[in-house]
């Protein structure tokens, strides 16, 4: 079980949080501009890296903040956390 | 030595003599010591098969003294002490107690016959992977072959009635944990707590000392147990140091999180048991020593599981801990020195020594001399070949590794030891990789990859004073790294050591016969070196395929003694070393886990949280069935006494539409927000248009995910200028409130609005029915209920009875309805207020079936049942829905070219031929019946009611191309195909001109 970080509460088991996935996937503001394909690689497409990995996570049970981190996925060592911008 | 007790020593061991313990093995009394295991008070009554073992039935006696013990697994019960059984508990951690009944797992109908012994000669049917190969002709017997294979291959059985027993969970915090309290994790713990570390330490054993429990050793020229003894008392003495013994840490996480099973009872007299059974620990720890000691591993030859054969280590540990004799007359078979410790401790304690047969060419080291003074013949270069016994060791067969000088020698006990094997579980779990060691012949951790440190003989030092060094350093230095001061170098004190523990890498014994007999590596599973041989012939290379095909180590013993045998034995197959074959996973947990404590007290009432609205109270008072939803627990139906589910429905249907129906709707989802960019966000949120919206006003709204599928809806009303009430489905609150948190926070952070859950606070009434204006009316008198001043989808906020109130007229049942809000503590006044009013307005209180009939019969969707994720408003024939003037969440998905397909399937109304006929819920519609297979399924039931309005049945359905289609035919479970019209889904007052009233 993760121990992280939440900027607002401190550290808490993982079992605190719920996972948001990739971080930083920025809404694009006119949608209607997209391609079929452009929308898909926005709605559906994620990275899944070996290493680091930005992502959400949410203190839900907590503050329920979200806010981000910087978390390795071979060694679940979380680098850094960060609050959302 | 007494006759009851015919093996027990004179004296010696870690028993206490004058409590004497009466316990029953296979409905037999015997008699033990407090301090004996129920394996080493088997062993003293002269009790030494004590199972067959899972495939071939052979008979089995203990081979180990600890958590490794594959073969003496019983099912374990207390005299008086009903339900509460252990069903595999192995013997030798199970500790003593006054009433334990003990049997055997296996063996039918007893240990001495067992009627599937036989099946030891079946041998080429049984060999690995035989449940791919055998028993498969005919293939409609297999399920007679396994009905057979698992009445004969049984393990423990499982209870019948629910566990008795409580179980807890405690959160612990430390600086360092030390895993183990043996020589290593005793001087590990005093170090880092003379640095002021908070410590914790667990271990597995009732007492501290760890492999000096059963070891006769010297440190600092006294006997290691005082200093164990000294050790303890320290440890006692530290305000900051918590040792947990019986304390087993079985899993290592993440970021330094380890969870611990404590066993709080099992070792008390029933009836001084008090508290929980057993205890997880869930301990997360800044650093972890882990000082987890070694286990002995066995040598592979012929024959080498009858009873009697054990391992060293063990029948040391019997000897010397518990006072027993586990033979009369041993033989020692060794390829490393530690057996020769073993074999001058059984001398020690005067059992005859007959020979130690050591595969090496020049054994024995410094230990040679005092063999040799002892008086024991050895055998050097020899090795054990073959054992003869029928139910126990009689005899053992020894020769030269060449197979010359072959000779017998009679003995019923062969102590053996193929090296040790450090335990490395947790340190693999915590994400280490294990390496092989070529000069110490075993696994030893990797790097550590969380701040872990090994001491002692889990890294592989095996000798005493350098495991006491070791823990010290190890100590110290966790607690340096966690922030402590340093105590410098911690002096140990020195030992007897002689020898050493790295053995020859003589992994199997190799037969000479030309039919060879069953070698067993994982006595649990009957596996044996042929098997691994075979399954390397048959093309499997990946350690994890071979244990797989073969079954090593997948016993509740994990493969502690026999893995790393068979990892070596199939590396040997394939012509590689064991460096390059590996080990397989280590998963925790290291020994097993009950449910029970997995559980904790998160069972039964406790299992999750049940919430009831304020008038729950009233609705068992009437007797109402309840159906859980989410949490929740709604009232279903108020059935009349003696009154069918059909029949109450039917009358609550009836009563809504032309008296007054009262629904206690308080577990919708009810979301507060507020500031000046609410009427914006909600505009994103929701499908349809917002800002519009007139103070005092309500609003249907559907909301989508970004993929455009209806995710949730429900009514908003406008409370204020940056005010509004949002209303979610009873089962989406949650979701749905974390979804406007996370759009709102993570992508609209300039957005001033904020969320509160309010569904708690607010209890909700609803009255529907023609007669309902009036009953309103008669409990709120400042506000105007007229049709004109207070309409349709409007809300007013005033005084209900006395109390505070919110009231939105809107309708759910198609009816004129009102729902009442007032705070949740008034809920079951106003409710009582309105039940008062019962003859006057003629009220029928009705519940969530009545609900779903009534919104059915007006073609209203409720979500999660008309959609599932994969259904957009389109499909619902909700386009009405969609504003064009703005962008909201999922509209550009709607474009998409797959939500635009004609042939999609759209929501219908479903008129059955038979008006009698309800169809289920579920049921798949079809184009044709009785056609070829496959036939193409065009849609399914997603709703389905007897309509007591309509007087016939009604349902809602997804049909491909919707309205395209005018008959269906539903496919019943029967075989029947029935024929459907397709209608439109309103099937009451399409105009609304009811809820408008």
């Amino acid at each position: 079980m993760l121990l992280i970080e939440c900027p607002w509460c401190g550290p808490r088991d993982e079992s605190e949080f719920s996972y948001g996935g990739e971080a930083h996937i920025v809404r694009p503001p006119e949608p209607d501009r997209l391609t079929d394909e452009e929308w898909a690689d926005y709605l559906f497409m994620r990275k899944n890296p070996r290493g680091r990995h930005l992502e959400q996570w949410c203190h839900a049970h907590g503050c329920r903040q979200w806010f981000n981190a910087e978390r390795d996925t071979v060694t679940s060592e979380i680098v850094r956390i960060y609050r959302v911008e | 030595m007494s006759i009851s007790q015919p093996f027990r020593l004179v004296g010696g061991g870690r028993i206490d003599r004058r409590r004497r313990v009466d316990f029953r093995f296979n409905g037999l009394r015997f008699e033990g010591y407090r301090g004996d295991t129920l394996a080493s008070a088997l062993l003293a009554n002269g009790v030494r098969t004590v199972g067959r073992s899972i495939k071939y039935h052979r008979p089995r006696g203990f081979v180990g003294s600890g958590a490794e013990e594959p073969n003496g697994i019983f099912t374990v019960r207390h005299t008086g002490v009903e339900g509460s059984t252990i069903p595999h508990a192995p013997g030798t951690v199970v500790e003593l107690v006054e009433g334990l009944e003990a049997h055997a797992v296996n063996g039918w109908p007893s240990l001495r016959f067992d009627f599937a012994g036989g099946l030891q000669w079946l041998g080429g049917m049984l060999s690995a992977g035989f449940y791919y190969k055998t028993f498969m002709w005919p293939r409609a017997a297999w399920h007679w072959y396994e009905w057979a294979i698992r009445r004969m291959a049984g393990n423990g059985r499982a209870p019948d009635g629910p566990d008795p027993d409580r179980y807890d969970k405690r959160n612990a915090f430390c600086d360092v944990l030390v895993v183990g309290g043996g020589p290593a994790g005793l001087a590990a713990s005093l170090a880092a707590a003379r640095a002021g570390a908070r410590v914790i330490l667990a271990d597995d054993q009732p007492e501290l000392g760890g492999s000096l429990l059963g070891a006769r050793r010297q440190l600092g020229g006294k006997p290691a147990f005082a200093w164990v003894a000294n050790c303890a008392a320290a440890l006692a003495d530290e305000p900051e140091v918590t040792v947990l013994s019986r304390t087993t840490a079985f899993g290592f996480y993440d970021h330094g999180f380890v969870a611990a099973l404590e066993r709080c009872t099992d070792h008390l007299p029933p009836p001084r048991r008090r508290g929980p059974r057993e205890r997880v620990w869930r301990i997360r720890a800044r650093r972890v020593v882990l000082a987890a000691g070694a286990t002995e591993r066995p040598l592979v030859f012929e024959n080498n599981d009858r009873p009697g054969i054990m391992l060293a280590g063990a029948a040391a540990a019997y000897v010397n801990r518990y006072g027993v004799a586990p033979g009369r007359r041993a033989v020692v078979f060794t390829n490393n020195d530690s057996a020769w410790r073993a074999a001058l401790d059984l001398v020690e304690a005067k059992i005859e020594v007959a020979a130690i047969v050591d595969v090496r060419p020049e054994p024995g080291g410094a230990l040679a001399a005092r063999a040799e003074a002892a008086g024991i013949p050895v055998l050097a270069g020899h090795a054990v070949v073959d054992t003869q016994g029928r139910n126990a060791l009689r005899r053992v067969r020894a020769a030269r590794l060449d197979g010359s000088g072959a000779r017998n020698l009679d003995c019923d006990l062969l102590a053996v030891s193929g090296g040790w094997n450090p335990n490395l579980h947790l340190h693999a779990q915590s994400g280490g990789r294990p390496r092989f060691d070529e000069t110490r012949g075993c696994f030893l951790p990797g790097p550590p990859v969380q701040a872990e440190t090994g001491a002692g003989a889990c890294r592989g030092t095996f000798r005493l004073d350098a495991c006491v060094r070791e823990g010290a350093q190890a100590g110290r230095e966790a607690a340096l790294a966690a922030g402590f001061r340093d105590v410098g170098v911690i002096s140990a004190p020195s030992t007897d050591e002689e020898g050493t523990t790295d053995p020859d890498p003589a992994w199997a014994v190799h037969s000479r016969r030309p039919r060879p007999r069953r070698a067993f590596v994982d006595f649990q599973n009957d596996a044996t070196a042929a098997d691994l041989a075979l399954a390397v012939r048959e093309g499997f290379e990946s350690i994890e395929h071979i244990k797989r095909y073969t079954l090593l180590g997948f016993g509740t013993d994990q493969g502690k003694t026999g893995n790393v045998n068979g990892m070596a034995l199939a590396a040997g197959a394939l012509g590689r070393s064991p460096a390059q074959v590996g080990t397989t996973t280590f998963r925790p947990p290291y020994t097993p886990v009950t449910f029970g404590a997995a559980a904790g007290l998160a069972t039964g009432e406790l299992h999750d949280p049940l919430r009831v609205t304020p008038m729950h109270e009233w609705h068992e008072a009437q007797g109402a069935v309840f159906e859980p939803v989410g949490q929740w627990l709604r009232p279903w139906y108020f059935p009349k006494p003696g009154e069918e589910m059909r029949a109450a429905v039917a009358r609550e249907c009836l009563a809504a539409r032309e008296g007054v129906g009262l629904f206690d709707a308080s577990t919708l989802g009810k979301i507060d927000l507020q500031g000046p960019d609410a009427a914006v966000f909600l505009d994103r949120i929701y499908t349809n248009d917002w800002s519009s919206l007139a103070i005092g006003r309500c609003r249907y709204g559907l909301m989508l995910g970004e993929d455009g599928m209806v995710m949730d809806d429900g009514v908003t009303a406008r409370l204020g200028e940056h005010h509004y009430l949002m209303t979610t489905t009873t089962g989406g609150a949650a979701h749905v409130l974390g979804w406007l948190e996370r759009w709102r926070q993570t992508e609209w952070p300039e957005l001033r609005v904020r969320f509160t859950s309010v569904t708690d606070q607010w209890a909700t009434i609803g009255v529907a029915g023609p007669r309902s204006r009036d009953l309103v009316a008669s409990l709120c008198e400042e506000i105007d209920l007229g049709p004109e001043s207070f309409r349709f989808m409007e809300f007013r906020e005033g005084v209900f009875a006395g109390v505070p109130c919110r009231i939105f007229r809107i309708s759910f049942t198609g009816e004129l309805s009102f729902e009442i809000n007032v705070p949740a503590d008034y809920g079951r006044y106003a409710w009582d207020r309105i039940v008062e009013r019962t003859e006057e307005f003629s009220i029928t209180p009705y519940g969530t079936e009545t609900m779903h009939v009534l919104r059915a019969e007006k073609g209203f969707i409720v979500v999660g049942q008309e959609t599932d994720g994969s259904v957009t408003p389109v499909d619902l024939g909700m386009e009405w829905i969609l504003s064009k003037k703005k962008d909201f969440i999922g509209r550009r998905s709607l474009a998409r070219s797959d939500c635009r397909r004609p042939d999609r399937r759209r929501l219908v109304g479903l008129a059955a031929a038979d008006p009698n006929e309800v169809l289920p819920e579920g049921a798949q519609l079809v184009d044709e019946p009785f056609t070829f297979l496959p036939v193409p399924m065009v849609g399914y039931v997603t709703s389905s009611y007897w309509s007591p309005n309509l007087g016939r049945s009604i349902a809602l359905a997804l049909v491909a191309g919707g309205r395209d289609r005018s008959r269906v035919f539903a496919a019943l479970e029967d075989g029947r195909f029935v024929p459907v019209d397709v209608v439109s889904p309103v099937f009451l007052d399409p105009r609304g001109e009811r809820q408008r009233g």
